[in-house]
């Protein structure tokens, strides 16, 4: 079997179309989901005996969290990748995962506070998962704070990816040494909450919603990288003959 | 071509910001200066209560250093970059990484070390108890070692831009927050009447990890910021 498929989509022109193609199956694939699985956990799921309808925000708030660290991990590899083999749409892709990642960390730091509200009581509790996700925050707004404050887009893309990779052998560390520091320093009362016994009705909703976010991820990121494209080829040949 | 031996040439590098920084003291006494500043906030901030403080005394130590030895941090490669220097350690064949390392250890030697040496006294003022002195020392010493190495890394990434000071604890601080944890965490324990063995453990397990990845992470990032 030959890798010359494998080599073409390294070449923008050839990623462009390929993008532009399966971006809509992502996008229609995903809203489908999305909704049924909206449907799902907000209506035919039945409701927790302990948090009652308040459980439901989880259906956001999971996914979300799960997100945030996929994309981490999708950015540093596609950083790996452009800074070994120096490919270009590597590159291009670890910026574009960026604000996407960021998004997602927001979510769901927000849906956590939210549901903090009526379970704990306050806004902000100082619980392991919250505090790694706002650490995960600051790295993503690092990651594009140095990104953006290089001139050269070329020296742009390295500086970041050694970054990218610097922090994602950090991530790892930052959530065991939260999570440890929290099991030191937290009252049972709150735990109780932390690991809610799920039941298999509550669950399906929540991988649907999963796969749904999933779809999401590549629908933006496939329009997102299509833009950074356009914005690296700007000069280039093909895109005269292409528009 | 002769060739100087790697360790003989990282012994001159590190020799030589000793002696640089000996000509030019003030830049070293400023980052102490700014941690006794530091640390007098905090009394100032919220209660003269001694018993009050011992409970911070602490983790305000921890964050007081680190903020102090990032303010050490931002010239770490600049002048060498700027005039050349660097360059020529680039081109020179010798292993970048152990040259990094070699100017770390004397940066450390400079910043890292005085804040150790301070802590008991900065601590006292707030409260500290003396025996939980050796663990602070212990602790700040496998912290700032590690700081030193992570700084290392923002700081070559940051050398050739604009602001690069806010950049260089935005970058930096996040990444630090293990440490912080396990740092403030050890001299808690032990002032609990707890044996702060665990987190010591964990400091020195990610001091090492630093130690034998950083100047990799380093020298490609000084590469990158020399090459244009």
């Amino acid at each position: 079997m030959s890798w010359t498929w494998f080599h073409k989509l390294a070449s923008p022109p050839h990623a462009y179309r390929i993008l532009g193609r399966m971006a809509p199956w992502f996008g229609w694939s995903s809203l489908a989901l999305i909704l049924l699985a909206t449907w799902w956990g907000l209506v035919k799921a039945p409701a927790d005996y302990q948090q009652g309808d308040g459980f439901r925000i989880l259906y956001v708030h999971a996914p979300s969290a799960w997100m945030s660290m996929f994309t981490y991990v999708v950015m540093a590899v596609a950083a790996g990748v452009g800074l070994i083999w120096r490919i270009k749409l590597a590159h291009a892709a670890a910026a574009a995962c960026a604000p996407i990642g960021a998004s997602f960390t927001f979510l769901a730091l927000a849906t956590g506070s939210i549901w903090g509200k009526p379970m704990w009581g306050t806004w902000w509790v100082w619980d392991a998962r919250l505090t790694s996700e706002l650490l995960l925050l600051f790295l993503y707004l690092g990651y594009m704070a140095l990104r953006a404050s290089f001139d050269d887009p070329q020296r742009a893309d390295r500086a970041s990816a050694v970054l990218a990779l610097v922090g994602v052998i950090n991530v790892p560390i930052i959530h065991y040494s939260v999570e440890w520091w929290t099991t030191l320093h937290q009252p049972a009362s709150v735990t109780k909450f932390d690991k809610p016994s799920i039941q298999i009705a509550m669950l399906i909703p929540l991988f649907i919603m999963m796969a749904g976010f999933q779809l999401y991820f590549g629908w933006v990121i496939s329009r997102r990288l299509r833009g950074e494209i356009l914005r690296r080829e700007r000069n280039a040949g093909w895109l005269k003959e292409a528009a | 071509m002769i060739r100087t031996p790697t360790t003989e040439a990282a012994k001159l590098i590190f020799k030589r910001d000793l002696t640089l920084a000996w000509r030019r003291w003030d830049e070293v006494t400023q980052p102490l200066i700014f941690y006794v500043v530091v640390t007098t906030m905090f009394p100032l901030a919220t209660t003269p209560d001694l018993s009050a403080l011992r409970v911070i005394s602490g983790g305000v130590v921890w964050v007081a250093a680190l903020l102090a030895s990032l303010l050490a941090l931002e010239a770490l490669f600049r002048a060498d970059v700027e005039d050349g220097t660097m360059e020529q350690w680039v081109l020179s064949g010798q292993p970048l990484g152990w040259l990094l390392l070699a100017k770390v250890a004397a940066h450390w030697v400079l910043t890292g070390l005085p804040l150790v040496i301070m802590s008991p006294i900065v601590g006292t003022g707030l409260g500290l108890p003396v025996d939980a002195w050796g663990v602070l020392m212990l602790s700040l010493l496998l912290g700032t070692g590690t700081l030193s190495v992570l700084g290392g890394i923002g700081a070559a990434l940051t050398v050739g831009v604009r602001r690069g000071s806010v950049l260089l604890s935005l970058l930096v601080l996040p990444l630090a927050m293990p440490l912080l944890i396990f740092g403030a965490r050890a001299v808690g324990m032990q002032m609990d009447g707890d044996s702060p063995a665990g987190p010591l453990q964990l400091l020195a397990a990610i001091f090492f990890m630093a130690l034998s990845l950083g100047p990799i992470a380093m020298s490609a990032a000084i590469r990158i910021s020399v090459e244009n």
